[in-house]
């Protein structure tokens, strides 16, 4: 579904990736681990658009995306979410989904109808914001939630775009245990619709949901397979799981 | 809405309480205020709901000003052919402009935005033909037809207040609307907006089109109402006064523009007709410098209201 050729991107004096081959299959949950500052944000962000990359080939569904706009990624199937919280925070919780329901269905350039009158919008943000684990939060003004509410929300905008593929950037990042069990919980239940290409430190997560994992260190990938197979690789042990895993 | 309604009202009945009273000067003065509110409240699209900070929406007035001046001055006097003449160039100038200024940000954005109206104004300071740098005289102001005969001071106060009235209606009906939420949206998190599959610059170029289209037709009023323009009505400092406005009378706020047009251009007006005896004693020339007293009035709203007149109007409404 995803497929990435020899992608590389290097800001002044810092090679951030380099050479990334890796390919995301229909279906899978992907993980993406390695250590701070491995340039797995910098990856996410060359596959969404957001940073262009210098060299190499990003193809998605079949067409070479690499240069294409973040907004057209989105308008293929390829949506995302951030590590650091990215919501409309004056926006009410059903406002900044509906927004993104509205984003993908038919034309915004719609000057003089209220949007408050088109249910369907705001009938489907209403299921995502329940999907998400915010039912009783519809009206919360956006930065009023609770961090973990906020997490759900971000991840909520990016399934609310319908994607065949969702880039989750950390979605557990800064979570209590409780809320990442509602967020593991939920990255499961949307496996059946949605591939997913999932950054995340959180290893017990990483191990519960990942068909397969690759490793990135220092901006080269250094492997890929699945899980019980870079469990026990010795490379990745020594260069980032350590005796984490082992134990 | 039923306060905008109540305002609107007594708005109309301004020019009988002027007529009353022997004051037909104040009928003109509000016309042109009204007229700066419609400006002004075109910028708060751009500058307040759409988050770009436009430093030349001058030159989408003067294009309008000028568009509708050259027809009167051709002899094409109606304003059925004038005024559209002006929305379309203004619309025309401010794509053409936006289409450039929108592929940067922030003070580059401010910047490139100054640019091109400070090289429209060189432009039109240029075109002898039109009056160059001395302006140019109109012989009447353009004609509606329809038995309005808009030289009479108080029709064109109603002709001009309608404008008003269908600006306001029409900026507060897109604000609900799928594209208005799109634009506030953008103000609010752009990444965001393009992140979840917003072409970003394409509404914004809409927004800026349309607020440079509504500031030409109020360039086309005024050419009008003075039936003189020069090429001022370009300069940055016209940009500049069009900001305060938004800022004084509440960005991003629907009466913001119109509030602020008010606000500024009757302090103006106050500070250098009626001189305060005492201040006047100790400094005789102080009513030539009223943007001092305007320069204070911005210090505390910036300081004790940032969001204008109309955000304290709203909020002890709230309260």
């Amino acid at each position: 579904m995803l497929e990435l050729r020899r992608v590389s991107k290097r800001f002044v004096g810092v090679v951030a990736t380099d050479e990334v081959t890796l390919e995301v299959k229909s279906g899978e949950i992907h993980a993406l681990i390695g250590p701070n500052g491995a340039g797995k944000t910098t990856l996410i962000s060359q596959i969404s658009g957001t940073l262009p990359s210098d060299r190499g080939e990003i193809r998605f569904a079949g067409r070479d995306i690499t240069h294409a706009r973040p907004y057209e990624r989105v308008k293929l199937g390829l949506a995302r979410s951030y590590q650091i919280t990215s919501i409309f925070k004056r926006f009410t919780v059903l406002d900044n989904l509906a927004l993104a329901v509205q984003a993908r269905s038919g034309s915004s350039f719609s000057f003089w109808r209220p949007v408050s009158r088109e249910t369907a919008l705001t009938d489907e943000a209403r299921s995502i914001a329940d999907e998400v684990g915010l039912h009783e939060r519809h009206n919360a003004l956006a930065a009023t939630l609770a961090h973990g509410e906020q997490r759900a929300l971000e991840v909520g905008l990016a399934l609310a775009t319908q994607p065949k593929l969702v880039l989750l950037d950390e979605p557990l990042a800064g979570m209590g245990p409780e809320e990442a069990q509602r967020m593991i919980d939920l990255i499961d239940r949307i496996r059946s619709n949605v591939t997913v290409l999932l950054v995340e430190h959180d290893m017990d997560a990483v191990f519960r949901l990942a068909n397969r994992i690759s490793v990135l260190v220092n901006g080269r990938l250094i492997a890929s397979g699945a899980p019980e197979t870079i469990k026990a690789d010795e490379q990745v042990r020594k260069a980032y799981l350590g005796d984490e895993v082992a134990a | 809405m039923k306060r905008s309604l109540l305002v609107f009202i007594a708005l109309l009945g301004f020019p009988l309480v002027m007529s009353a009273m022997d004051n037909p000067f104040y009928v003109s003065f509000a016309s042109r205020v009204i007229i700066y509110a419609i400006a002004a409240t075109s910028l708060n699209l751009v500058l307040g709901y759409g988050g770009m900070i436009s430093f030349g929406h001058a030159a989408f007035v003067g294009a309008g000003a000028y568009v509708a001046s050259i027809c009167i001055a051709e002899g094409v006097t109606s304003a059925w052919l004038g005024w559209p003449a002006a929305i379309a160039a203004s619309a025309l100038a401010a794509w053409l402009i936006g289409a450039v200024s929108l592929r940067t940000r922030g003070v580059y954005f401010i910047m490139i935005t100054l640019a091109f109206a400070q090289m429209a104004f060189y432009l039109v300071n240029s075109m002898k033909a039109y009056g160059g740098d001395e302006g140019l005289t109109l012989p009447q102001r353009a004609e509606l037809g329809l038995g309005l005969d808009l030289g009479n001071e108080v029709v064109f106060y109603y002709v001009v207040l309608c404008f008003l009235a269908i600006s306001l209606y029409g900026l507060h009906r897109v604000m609900q609307s799928r594209f208005g939420r799109v634009v506030i949206a953008i103000r609010e998190n752009e990444a965001r907006a393009e992140a979840i599959g917003l072409p970003v610059y394409r509404y914004q170029l809409a927004c800026f089109v349309i607020a440079g289209a509504v500031a030409g037709l109020a360039g086309a009023l005024l050419a009008s109402h003075g039936k003189y323009i020069n090429p001022n009505v370009l300069h940055w400092l016209q940009s500049g006064t069009l900001m305060i406005m938004v800022i004084l009378g509440g960005v991003g706020q629907l009466w913001g523009g119109a509030i602020g047009a008010v606000v500024l251009l009757g302090l103006e007006h106050v500070i250098s007709d009626y001189p305060i005896p005492w201040l006047a004693a100790v400094a005789p020339n102080y009513p030539q410098h009223a943007n001092l007293g305007v320069g204070l009035v911005m210090l505390a709203i910036v300081l004790f209201a940032p969001h204008g007149v109309a955000g304290l109007l709203s909020r002890r409404r709230g309260a």
